[in-house]
């Protein structure tokens, strides 16, 4: 079984974390992973930070800019991979973010590269199923699995082409918008997780808008994993170097809602 | 890179939106759907005499087209060359090409029952034509526009306003035209239900490069109409000025199967190549951006880097994907004038034939300049004036050491 199938297979939906490589500096990164994992996450997705994030709110936008004025390199995020793998050989690790840096040296090389340093999948944004050629291939020639993104826009009849090629998880984004403080209905995320999972057979996690252990622990109840990414953000931006500690406190409230949230339904 | 010749230059892109290796949809998958349904609709219009009917309508009646086909005969002698002859885009009502674009998309739009209308600019030019077409449409409309752009391209934001937009200054980035797009797309992805995004240039996700190509190729449909009934033949060589393309594309569309007609773009060398500039072809490789995959400046992780020029309307790290293949398949020549050049280029149409240009054709001329004194005396440039310069006189006196 894979990483990424073995974090979702716990007897317990998933926490998936969300923070920006090198934010606010890549020396403070180790940190932070360590502190996602010591607080209970079961999947960690590392961004990479991109000088135009077009589908990300403010909160990311600024990691995003932290995270490139403190001189963030490709070649540091798969150092950060290495060693977190090194460290923690057991959780998945997702590369996340825009085709650009992922393609400029070839998609090949960058397939490759993620590899060798024990990366289990990777979301890019501007890569939809249509534009697959440009990164896929070589992602799966590689053992990668390409995660996609579903959104409120996805239909049914466009799901099964969103699933085509995808392995590891589908992320599904539950508002239509960018990252941040907008939230959905708990009732239109069951609605459309109850309608993907007619159709997938991977894992479905739900993100985009996810803040609190209060907004996780009900959607836990019908996802098979939760994404939370800006809230742990918005703790960087506030604490910098120091932020591991605050971190881990509040992903270890997220991992107790997430992971009990079906026990206490019962 | 070798790309084989192709049989027709005018048949891209392909049913994927691909020019080549260029174009595509390299959006979130929240825009995909929507995307999807502006190719079926603009299929169905493209097909549609009435949606013809209507745009051609709008053209020659509120844009006031076709614009004159110029001969100048005092710059044509100054440089000693060939003849120069323009297309006096600038005639157009709000003083730019960029209206043609707005009105093909607005009645799009409309089409599909989209009830509000965001777009991004630059120097404004864009974001003028965009406000001027939802007035005339009664449609709410939203400009992004970077924060650096607002605070020097005031005069552009009033008339935004006046015309009823709201005008959004973008913080984030740099805070010019990129940002704006950023911002923009952002917009867009948080209320695809309603609004519809119009895009100022022949670039982003597909359909749109093919799109605004088609409606900025009445450009070169007329020039192509006016030269054949006034000299009865083609011209030699069409310029036109380039930031993301679309002036150019609209020229350079309809000749491009005229084996005898060369092409020239002009890219905004800013300071110099070596230095800060604009020039994605010249200085740049291709990469993936704002829904395409085009030349783009940026460095070697693939950060996207910030363009330059005194042209605010070229000062953009991408351009068309069309160009890029274009370039590519060797039809189109690329080629580059700096700030300094673009300058003496303004100087040079206002003395010789009482036109201010836009700075942005104002490259073009400069091209000219150089290229004209080269060629034989029976041969002819066409040359897109694809603004005026009015918006311009502060930066153009700012910059000669006029203090207004």
């Amino acid at each position: 079984m894979t990483r990424l199938a073995s974090a979702f297979a716990k007897g317990h939906p998933a926490l998936v974390c969300f923070v920006t490589a090198g934010d606010p500096t890549p020396a403070a990164t180790p940190a932070i992973l360590d502190a996602l994992v010591e607080g209970g996450a079961d999947v960690i997705e590392l961004g990479m930070p991109f000088t135009d994030p077009m589908a990300d709110g403010p909160a990311i936008q600024r990691a995003n800019l932290r995270s490139l004025a403190a001189g963030t390199k490709t070649a540091d995020i798969l150092q950060m991979a290495t060693d977190f793998r090194a460290r923690h050989p057991d959780v998945p690790l997702v590369l996340m973010g825009y085709a650009n840096p992922m393609i400029t040296r070839g998609p090949e090389w960058f397939a490759a590269e993620a590899a060798k340093a024990g990366v289990d999948g990777v979301i890019c944004v501007d890569i939809p199923p249509e534009e697959d050629g440009e990164l896929g291939p070589a992602l799966r020639a590689a053992g990668i699995s390409p995660i996609r993104l579903a959104t409120p826009t996805t239909d049914h009849a466009r799901l099964p082409a969103v699933l085509d090629g995808s392995s590891g998880f589908l992320y599904y984004v539950s508002v239509a918008g960018i990252t941040g403080k907008q939230s959905a209905a708990l009732a239109s995320i069951e609605e459309a997780v109850t309608r993907i999972k007619q159709t997938a057979t991977i894992p479905v996690a739900v993100g985009f808008g996810v803040r609190t252990p209060e907004q996780a622990g009900p959607i836990a109840q019908v996802a098979d994993g939760v994404v939370v990414g800006s809230a742990l953000i918005d703790i960087i931006a506030e604490h910098g170097d120091k932020a591991a500690g605050p971190v881990r406190e509040l992903v270890a409230a997220l991992a107790h809602a997430v992971h009990n949230a079906r026990k206490v339904e019962a | 890179m070798n790309a084989p010749i192709p049989n027709s230059f005018r048949n891209q892109p392909d049913a994927q939106g691909h020019f080549g290796q260029f174009g595509g949809r390299y959006v979130a998958e929240t825009l995909m759907p929507l995307i999807l349904d502006l190719e079926a609709e603009y299929r169905k219009a493209k097909a549609d005499p009435a949606f013809h009917a209507e745009f051609d309508d709008l053209l020659e009646h509120y844009v006031g087209r076709p614009s004159p086909l110029y001969f100048a005969p005092r710059l044509t002698e100054e440089l000693g060359g060939a003849q120069v002859w323009f297309k006096r885009d600038e005639l157009n009502h709000t003083g730019a090409h960029k209206i043609n674009n707005c009105i093909g998309q607005i009645l799009l739009a409309i089409r599909m029952g989209k009830t509000r209308i965001i777009a991004e600019t630059g120097a404004g030019q864009h974001g003028v034509a965009t406000a001027t077409v939802c007035a005339r449409f009664g449609l709410p409309c939203t400009i992004f526009m970077g924060a650096t752009d607002v605070a020097r391209q005031q005069p552009n934001v009033f008339r935004m306003k006046l015309l009823g937009a709201e005008v959004v200054p973008v913080t984030a980035g740099a805070a010019t035209l990129k940002d704006a797009m950023n911002e923009a797309l952002r917009d867009w992805v948080a209320n695809v239900h309603n609004t519809f995004y119009i895009i100022g240039t022949a670039a982003g996700p597909h359909p749109y490069p093919e799109l605004v190509r088609d409606f900025q190729s009445v450009i070169g449909k007329e020039a192509r109409a006016q030269m054949l009934a006034r000299v009865g033949r083609l011209p030699d060589l069409l310029v036109a000025a380039i930031g993301g393309g679309s002036n150019a594309i609209g020229l350079f569309h309809p000749f491009l199967d005229d084996p005898s007609v060369k092409m020239m773009g002009v890219e905004a060398a800013g300071h110099g190549l070596d230095q800060l500039h604009a020039a994605s072809l010249a200085g740049g490789r291709p990469g993936v951006l704002h829904g395409n995959k085009t030349y783009l400046l940026q460095d070697e992780d693939g950060q996207i880097l910030e363009g330059h020029s005194i042209s605010a309307g070229l000062d953009y790290p991408g351009i068309g994907p069309e160009h890029a293949w274009l370039k590519e398949t060797g039809r189109v020549q690329y080629t580059s004038v700096t700030d300094t050049e673009a300058l003496d280029g303004f100087q040079l149409l206002c003395r010789t034939e009482g036109i201010i240009p836009a700075l942005e054709p104002a490259h073009a001329i400069a091209a000219v300049k150089k290229i004209a004194p080269t060629m034989d005396k029976d041969a002819i440039i066409l040359a897109n004036l694809c603004g005026r310069g009015d918006k311009d006189i502060f930066s153009v006196a700012e910059h000669l050491g006029v203090k207004l």
